[in-house]
């Protein structure tokens, strides 16, 4: 058999795969410290139907199960959706925002490689737009919670919706900042004064901010091993940051400046392991700063617009429906023609 | 009141003129479509499809007498190209005209050969080189394997020959990864 | 070493010292986007010297040794060769002469096996040695004093084709005209894939050679510079190169990084000199033209001892006990090789012929003892065992990484190509430039998912080329069939008018002189001929089959004439002539159904000669005979 080239030398999809989940892995320690144990429910829930949902799907398309299993996209994907949601979200909706994920936004489409748009953000955006109030009431973290759950406290609470008895629902969960920013421009506050509020820290969220700041150290890590390119955090980051930043500068006092905006919701999840999934994104180098960028302008329009307090899923799954389009006009230069 | 029908005549007219002068400039001689259906067909000229030759059945197909899946040798991707060009449904082949066959050569027997001329008669792109009382041969490069010339011969001297795989000739083949090898005939089973 | 080379440079340097820019070019490298760089594996080929193969038992020489028309043997079986001796001759522009490698006898001109990748078997001259190895007249060329167009036309039976794995034929690289416009000869000694290490070591031995060879090239081309690129990986090849080329104005050493595939002519261009040959246009287009070392030192011994080229430098690597580069006649066999090499060790599977990147397996059949000759194209013979070689895991579907754009020297999209490959889109694969590509196998090395990818361009491209090459047929056939028809027309055409001349002239007579009694001559002898046929063929329907007397109304002229005339002239003699052919009609059928019953077929039998009479009783006795025989079968049955 004629196969040359005779020597290969790539990580399989699986190393790729596994080191994204790596690269979570800060991210998830943080999560942790600041919002409890909760998450690892959600991300154990995630993981195990994301893998059932596969194997079934598979085993009705009649594809080979093992290596498609073995590939960890869908673990990637479980944990992204995961790590977006509530971290206090009952156990059915991290449930039903996987299944959605795996059977309806991959599977159905053809399974890996073959989804058009970013299957965990599908799965987020049926949630958000399903079950709008479960999806916006996000956990106060712990240090500012009247109440701290621990993390039996938690796991009850994931599986019956049931607090403890001494407790009420205000005293765990509190507006996200860029909720709590955007009810309080409506009531004419400026931002100055909005952000004396104790859940801002020093740039965004209290404790937000930390996790944020986990999944940079994990983007920077797959920068470093080469599995993402620079093109699409460096590109969604600088133009979140020139967008705030220009309306920042026109009005201060009604627009929150552009740290917060990076720091803030999931912008740094999205920059460097949503918007990376390489699948549904753009392939060409310029294409990659374009679809960034678009991601980065829709993200922000709709936070200070929008109908919705973090606009990353929406954002993303326009700009997928693009990338058809971005990829035909970014064609690079062949060498040797004009 | 009458300046807007003025402005509306004098647009319809100003646009008529327009149109005239470029129907006239940019005319397309004789019948495209008839031109672009043929430039598909494989032009073997073998009638297969019930029309005399390609072209009669370009202009067959052009004029709506004749279905987009009557040209066996154009095969499947014939019938494809045709679809596209004519926009309508693609149609596999009807099995009434013919199936495809590998592209095969006319080969004149020449022990055989009385020199009748009768197949050089029948070939339609003269590949038949020949003159009566003397025998015929075919030009193998010429021949778009039509075997119009077997039915006339008396003496039953052509046969078609398929064209055989040299390395000039031969292709690349569309790779095939099997997930698993299995053996097909294991050793023990094989008695 | 470098500092050789940082000298030479500097000599350079200062002869063009006024000219910033060429400086830049000298110096500067210019990268290309992509590549990759794989294990090299060419240090356990370089331990030993290139050695000369013994002249093998049988030598096989396939026509196809190059690309472009095959040769025209001129050779017959049983014939005695010397060595360097054409057997074929260059046919056609594109095309390249072979020459026996030894003194002996021709033992057959048949297909066997040759060395592509189709396994396919082609023609080839086989050439049994006589062991004495006796060179046919050899005529060196003086070249400084022949006129280049002579020069470049003596080529054409040197048999010197592109010896990196190309196979074009170098006389077509070297214009005919000797004003080719190329300024500068770029020598390809980047010798970039792994396993491969031929270039290296002749470079090593023979630099002297090489920079004689490059100079002859420089002097057919007219190019005032040479630049020699070698990767460097090979410092010591660079360092005599630099040494060989030091007298030399205008010639000199670029060592480039080690990257694959730098080694592509393109692209080993882009990077010597910055520029990009057009896709739509050849080097020579942009004043340049590239030839690799082997090549050269091959145009050194043909115009200096009148060699043609009957062998090559071979690397035989890979899992053999001693991997090392050899001096090999073309022709001989693989078994020779290994050999030489002290055989392969007990894991090896099959052979590659090429580096392990672009080469491809040769035909299994017989393995280990694989039957296969050496040719103008093997650079290198990799034994290979599946520990190197691994036969790839299961493709995965495409993740659209985009890891292949980012390593496709081409700066190709070749998860788009193989999008469009996979699919049989053959339009759009065409449109992302597929034709562009140069298979390197940068895209595969890289990809994560397995896939072949260089497989689905080289099915596409070769479904592409013969779709191309049956519209071509396609357009010829319309052309010959319109001919055709219009020639059929213009034939119809011209009979009818003959006919209506013809009848206007015979009409014109009539109504002149209808009771004319002598026509002209001529007219009466056509008109006699017609009557004559009309009446044998009347005569003959009136007849038995085997009738041998004749009763022919004997027909004068003049009473035809008048029985023409007497028809023409009455209004009755049309339905007198159909009741005729009636009347013949229904004779004849009753002679059939006379003959059939009587037993006898109808025969075509007069005035046969006494031979033809003979074999046709003959014939006769044999079909009666096996009538009676059919008869007595089907009784006794």
């Amino acid at each position: 058999m004629n196969r040359s080239p005779y020597i290969t030398d790539a990580p399989t999809i699986s190393t790729i795969m596994l080191k994204v989940l790596l690269a979570l892995v800060p991210g998830i320690i943080a999560y942790v410290w600041i919002y409890g144990g909760g998450i690892l429910v959600s991300l154990s829930l995630a993981t195990v139907t994301a893998l059932a949902a596969e194997a079934a799907l598979l085993k009705i398309r009649q594809r080979p199960i093992q290596p498609f299993l073995m590939d960890m996209s869908a673990v990637v994907t479980a944990w992204l959706l995961a790590l977006a949601l509530p971290p206090l979200a009952p156990w059915w909706i991290v449930i039903v925002g996987t299944f959605f994920a795996i059977v309806i936004a991959k599977q159905l489409y053809g399974g890996l490689g073959y989804n058009p748009f970013n299957p965990a953000m599908v799965g987020y955006a049926v949630l958000l737009i399903s079950f709008p109030l479960i999806m916006t009431k996000w956990p106060a973290p712990l240090l500012l919670a009247q109440h701290p759950l621990s993390f039996m406290e938690q796991l009850h609470f994931i599986s019956s919706s049931v607090l403890p008895a001494e407790v009420k629902l205000d005293a765990i969960t509190s507006a996200t900042p860029l909720d709590y920013l955007k009810t309080q421009l409506t009531l004419k506050h400026e931002v100055a004064s909005i952000t004396q509020a104790p859940i801002f820290g020093t740039f965004a969220a209290k404790g937000g901010e930390v996790v944020t700041g986990a999944y940079l150290l994990g983007g920077l890590y797959l920068l470093q091993q080469r599995i993402i390119s620079w093109h699409l955090p460096v590109a969604f980051l600088a133009a979140l940051a020139f967008i705030a930043c220009s309306f920042y500068l026109i009005d201060p006092a009604h627009f929150a400046n552009p740290l917060f905006h990076l720091m803030s919701g999931a912008s740094m999840l999205c920059a460097f392991f949503i918007i990376t999934d390489p699948v549904s994104g753009p392939t060409t180098p310029h294409g990659k700063l374009y679809f960034a960028a678009g991601v980065a302008v829709l993200t922000y329009l709709i936070r200070v617009y929008g109908g919705y307090p973090d606009g990353v899923a929406f954002a993303v799954l326009l700009m997928n429906m693009c990338v058809p389009l971005i990829d035909a006009l970014t064609q690079p230069r062949v060498f040797g023609h004009k | 009141m009458f300046t807007a029908l003025y402005i509306m005549l004098g647009l319809a007219l100003l646009l008529g003129v327009l149109l005239g002068v470029s129907a006239l400039l940019l005319k397309v001689e004789g019948d495209p479509l008839v031109a672009r259906i043929d430039a598909i067909l494989p032009q073997t000229q073998c009638g297969q499809c019930g029309y005399p030759g390609c072209k009669p059945y370009a202009t067959a197909i052009a004029n709506g007498d004749a279905d987009i899946n009557q040209c066996p040798p154009g095969g499947d991707a014939g019938a494809h190209a045709l679809a596209d060009l004519m926009g309508v449904e693609y149609k596999p082949l009807n099995a009434e005209h013919g199936l495809p066959k590998p592209k095969s050569v006319a080969f004149i027997d020449e022990t055989t050969c009385i020199g009748c001329t009768l197949c050089i008669q029948a070939c339609p792109v003269d590949a038949i080189l020949g003159a009566a009382k003397h025998m015929h041969t075919i030009i193998a490069s010429e021949c778009t394997g039509c075997e119009l010339c077997l039915a006339p011969c008396p003496v039953d001297c052509i046969s078609m020959l398929a064209v055989a795989e040299t390395p000039d000739n031969w292709k690349w083949k569309y790779p095939v990864f099997p997930i698993k090898v299995v053996p097909l005939h294991s050793p023990t089973s094989a008695t | 070493m470098n500092a050789i080379v940082n000298f030479t440079n500097k000599l350079l340097n200062n002869r063009f010292g006024n000219n910033k820019s060429l400086n830049n070019k000298l110096t500067d490298i210019f990268k290309f986007n992509g590549g990759v760089h794989p294990p090299e594996h060419k240090v356990e080929s370089t331990t030993l010297p290139i050695t000369r193969l013994a002249i093998p038992e049988k030598l096989t020489l396939p026509l196809r040794q190059h690309v472009g028309n095959l040769p025209k043997v001129k050779v017959q079986v049983g014939d005695y060769v010397l060595k360097g001796q054409i057997l074929a001759e260059a046919e056609g522009t594109v095309s390249a002469a072979i020459h026996a490698p030894t003194s002996g006898t021709i033992a057959a001109i048949a297909e066997q096996t040759i060395p592509h990748p189709s396994g396919l078997p082609d023609m080839c001259i086989t050439l049994l040695p006589d062991g004495k190895d006796t060179w046919t007249g050899l005529k060196p060329i003086d070249w400084r004093n022949t006129p280049k167009k002579d020069l470049v036309a003596s080529l054409r039976a040197s048999g010197i084709v592109g010896l990196g794995g190309a196979t074009f034929p170098t006389q077509v690289k070297l214009r005919a005209d000797g004003k080719s416009g190329v300024h500068t000869l770029v020598i390809n000694a980047a010798e970039c894939e792994p396993y491969i290490s031929c270039d290296d070591m002749l470079m090593r031995e023979r630099a002297g050679e090489i920079v004689k060879g490059i100079a002859i090239a420089q002097y057919l081309l007219g190019a005032e510079t040479c630049i020699i690129g070698i990767e460097d990986n090979k410092p010591e090849a660079a360092s005599s190169m630099a040494n060989a080329c030091i007298d030399h104005a205008g010639m000199l050493v670029k060592v480039v990084p080690t990257l694959y595939p730098s080694g592509d002519a393109r692209r080993l261009v882009h990077l010597l000199l910055g520029t990009e040959i057009p896709s739509d246009k050849r080097s020579t287009d942009v004043g340049l033209q590239v030839f690799n070392v082997a090549t050269v030192l091959a145009l050194y011994r043909y115009f200096e001892f009148g060699e043609p080229s009957i062998n090559r430098i071979v690397t035989m690597t890979g899992s053999v006990k001693t991997p090392q580069n050899f001096e090999v006649l073309f022709g001989t066999p693989l078994q020779s090789l290994i050999a030489a090499a002290g055989g392969i060790k007990p894991e090896v599977s099959h052979f590659i012929m090429g580096g392990p990147m672009m080469g491809f397996d040769l035909p299994n059949a017989g393995f280990p003892n694989v039957d296969i000759p050496i040719t103008k194209a093997a650079n290198c013979i990799i034994a290979a065992a599946p520990r190197q070689f691994a036969a790839p895991p299961p493709a995965m579907p495409c993740i659209r990484c985009a890891r292949c754009a980012d390593a496709c020297p081409v700066s190709l999209q070749p998860q788009e190509l193989y999008w469009f490959a996979k699919s049989d889109n053959f339009e759009k694969v065409r449109d992302y430039n597929l034709f562009d590509c140069i298979e390197c196998g940068c895209c595969t090395y890289v990809c994560p998912s397995n896939i072949p990818l260089v497989q689905y361009y080289r099915y596409a491209k070769s479904e592409i080329i013969a779709i191309d090459r049956a519209k071509e047929a396609a357009n010829m056939a319309r052309e010959r069939n319109d001919f055709r028809i219009a020639r059929v027309e213009r034939e119809k055409l011209e009979r009818a008018q003959k006919h209506a001349e013809r009848a206007q002239a015979g009409k014109a007579e009539i109504n002149n002189d209808v009771n004319a009694e002598a026509p002209t001559d001529k007219q009466a002898v056509i008109a006699a001929a017609i009557a004559r046929a009309k009446a044998q063929k009347l005569a003959a329907s009136g007849m038995t089959g085997t009738s041998t007397e004749k009763t022919i109304m004997p027909a004068t002229p003049a009473t035809v004439m008048a029985n023409q005339t007497e028809t023409l002239n009455n209004e009755t003699a049309k339905p007198d002539k159909q009741a005729l052919i009636a009347a013949a009609l229904e004779r004849a059928k009753a002679q059939k159904l006379a003959a059939a019953q009587a037993g006898i077929a109808p025969k075509n039998t007069e005035n046969v000669s006494a031979f033809v009479q003979a074999e046709i009783n003959k014939i006769d006795a044999i079909r009666e005979k096996a009538q009676q025989a059919t008869a007595t079968s089907k009784t006794s049955s």
